[in-house]
């Protein structure tokens, strides 16, 4: 025993933690847990793919009732295949930010994580970082297996305009992700299905499947509020039009601002939200 | 910023903590139940005091419900007290929680791990968490794992395939692993087998004895208080009703009688008013919406 137990304190004492090692610690976790859960990538991965195809058909079908020439059908097939895609990356970061306190719940190691000495921004950005890692690379998988289905023309598309609406786009969904995230810590009980409501309404308003205009007047003006809508709009623009980043400029400022307010603000309200918790006592394991 | 030497801080020292549950009435729907939404406020801790100086093993002895816990998770930083203060090592764990946070683990009742995960895998977390290497949690989490009974292969299977009192183990070692110079054990023996228990109280008596760890240990089990425990309080309904070594409580309620005729557990009853075994109201149920 001896030989094994190290004085008390002296792992810490004289060494301050470094913050990038802490983040890396989530990452890590989550990545471990990854491998671990295969089967359900798998599964979630199939899914993905299933519902790509049965969403970007619908085009095939104005195709075969000959409502929309071929050159419109073409268009509508990379507009639906964006739509899906998308939604599959922001549902994808959204599903992990969102299970930052539920999973911690389920498998009881809440009260442990959130008592270690780690800055809950550094616990969130590691989260995060994994978060959207993760979504590009099932995302990405998706879009591998869906493409040999569609005869699309990726020929004139900015890619480096999309990569750039992505990257910055990214920073606003960890931010709705970890407001998202907020709601299970509040509602033990019922938070993560509330926490789907938030992507309900996403869904909605952004113009994932459809162009806003279509949206009654009301729900148009909830759209400019959604990230998600410049996120899909600059995406569109760089694959099916050409934009170049100089013609993004506009969506990728609107995308810094949410970004730079989003974050901050999250950050603020899962601060307040956890100090809740701590009054109430809902900071403990579940089932 | 510890204490400057010569008036170090304590490891320990709870000033009139109370901690009340309970919520406002919610309003009475056509669909609830009768008495729905009426909860009650209930003091989970109420005014309790005490002090633990460096290196002691004191022991918090208490019916389930009596308030351990809620005292356990608020040293934890994990729960805001009402009222009352609580510092470690002379930190506020309220006003300044990330000082506190670094010099104390736990242990709780419930192992508590990624249960996918290998026992390995969950210490590199915990012990990244905690601001430490990886290969400086390898080596330090063998070490542990071994001194506890534990060997390479249980490290690498996953959580789930481990019996209850290994996943225990590992939790004590997950405790150990940051080296706190706090340590809060909540009823960590309870469940386990006899041999499994032994090897866990072993393991804590030669901690404290080797790292010079300060313990604060909850368990209603008398016989674990008695032989760990250098100080004891008796917690009964949020109230910190006695307080003293083994020796001291025993002398306290035998009135003539032979001490050997007075054992804890005699003690507890005759304090409390209670057997250590008669359950208290829940303490902190809390339910959403």
């Amino acid at each position: 025993m001896t030989a094994t137990t190290v004085r008390a304190g002296t792992v810490l004492r004289g060494r301050p933690p470094r913050r990038v090692g802490l983040g890396w610690a989530f990452f890590e976790r989550q990545t471990n847990l990854w491998k671990r859960y295969w089967a359900w990538e798998i599964v979630w991965l199939l899914y993905g793919v299933v519902n790509t195809l049965s969403i970007t058909f619908i085009a095939n079908e104005a195709a075969v009732t000959g409502v929309l020439s071929r050159r419109e059908v073409s268009r509508l097939t990379m507009f639906l295949l964006i739509g899906t895609l998308v939604w599959a990356y922001l549902s994808a970061v959204l599903d992990d930010m969102s299970l930052t306190i539920m999973w911690e719940r389920w498998e009881g190691t809440i009260e442990h994580t959130l008592m270690a000495p780690v800055p809950r921004v550094v616990h969130l950005m590691g989260m995060s970082a994994f978060g959207v890692l993760h979504a590009l690379v099932r995302t990405t998988l998706i879009l591998a297996f869906s493409l040999p289905f569609f005869h699309v023309q990726l020929g004139a598309a900015d890619w480096a305009t999309a990569l750039a609406v992505v990257v910055v786009g990214s920073v606003s969904v960890v931010g709705l992700g970890i407001l998202a995230g907020i709601l299970p810590l509040l509602y033990p009980e019922r938070g993560e299905q509330m926490s789907f409501m938030v992507q309900a309404l996403v869904l909605l308003v952004s113009g994932v499947y459809y162009s806003v205009n279509v949206l009654p007047g009301w729900l148009q003006a909830a759209s400019h509020v959604s990230p998600a809508t410049y996120l899909l709009s600059g995406i569109r623009d760089a694959l099916l039009n050409s934009a170049t980043i100089g013609h993004e400029g506009s969506v990728l400022g609107i995308l810094a601002i949410f970004g730079a307010v989003l974050v901050p603000l999250s950050l603020v309200a899962f601060h307040a939200a956890e100090r809740w918790a701590k009054k109430t006592g809902r900071l403990k394991r579940q089932g | 910023m510890e204490a400057p030497l010569g008036r170090r801080a304590l490891p320990l020292d709870v000033q009139n903590v109370s901690k009340i549950f309970g919520s406002k009435r919610r309003p009475h729907l056509p669909w609830s139940s009768p008495g729905e939404g009426r909860r009650q406020e209930r003091a989970a801790l109420d005014n309790v005091s005490f002090q633990v100086p460096e290196g002691e093993i004191y022991g918090v002895l208490g019916a389930n419900g009596s308030g351990k816990s809620t005292l356990v998770r608020i040293l934890s930083t994990l729960l805001l007290p009402d009222s009352g203060t609580v510092k470690v090592f002379g930190h506020d764990v309220v006003k300044e929680a990330p000082a506190v946070r670094p010099l104390l683990n736990r242990v709780s009742v419930d192992p508590s791990f990624f249960k996918p995960m290998s026992a390995m895998e969950n210490l590199l977390f915990f012990g990244r968490a905690y601001g430490m290497r990886g290969q400086e949690v390898r080596e330090l989490s063998t070490q542990l794992l071994d001194r506890l009974g534990l060997s390479r292969e249980h490290a690498s299977e996953p959580m789930l395939h481990l019996s209850r009192g290994q996943q225990q183990k590992v939790a004590v070692a997950r405790a150990f692993l940051s080296s706190p110079r706090l340590m809060l054990l909540d009823e960590p023996t309870t469940g386990l087998d006899p041999r499994s228990k032994r090897e866990v109280q072993s393991f804590v008596t030669e901690a404290r004895r080797s790292s010079g760890v300060t313990i604060l240990l909850t368990t209603h089990d008398m016989d674990e208080a008695e032989a760990l425990c250098d100080r004891t309080g008796f917690l009964s309904g949020g109230h910190l009703v006695a307080e003293g070594t083994p020796l001291e409580l025993r002398k306290q309620v035998a009135a003539g009688r032979p001490l050997d005729d007075v054992d804890m557990e005699t003690v507890f009853i005759e304090i409390t008013g209670r057997s250590i075994e008669e359950d208290e109201e829940l303490e902190d149920e809390v339910k959403g919406p």
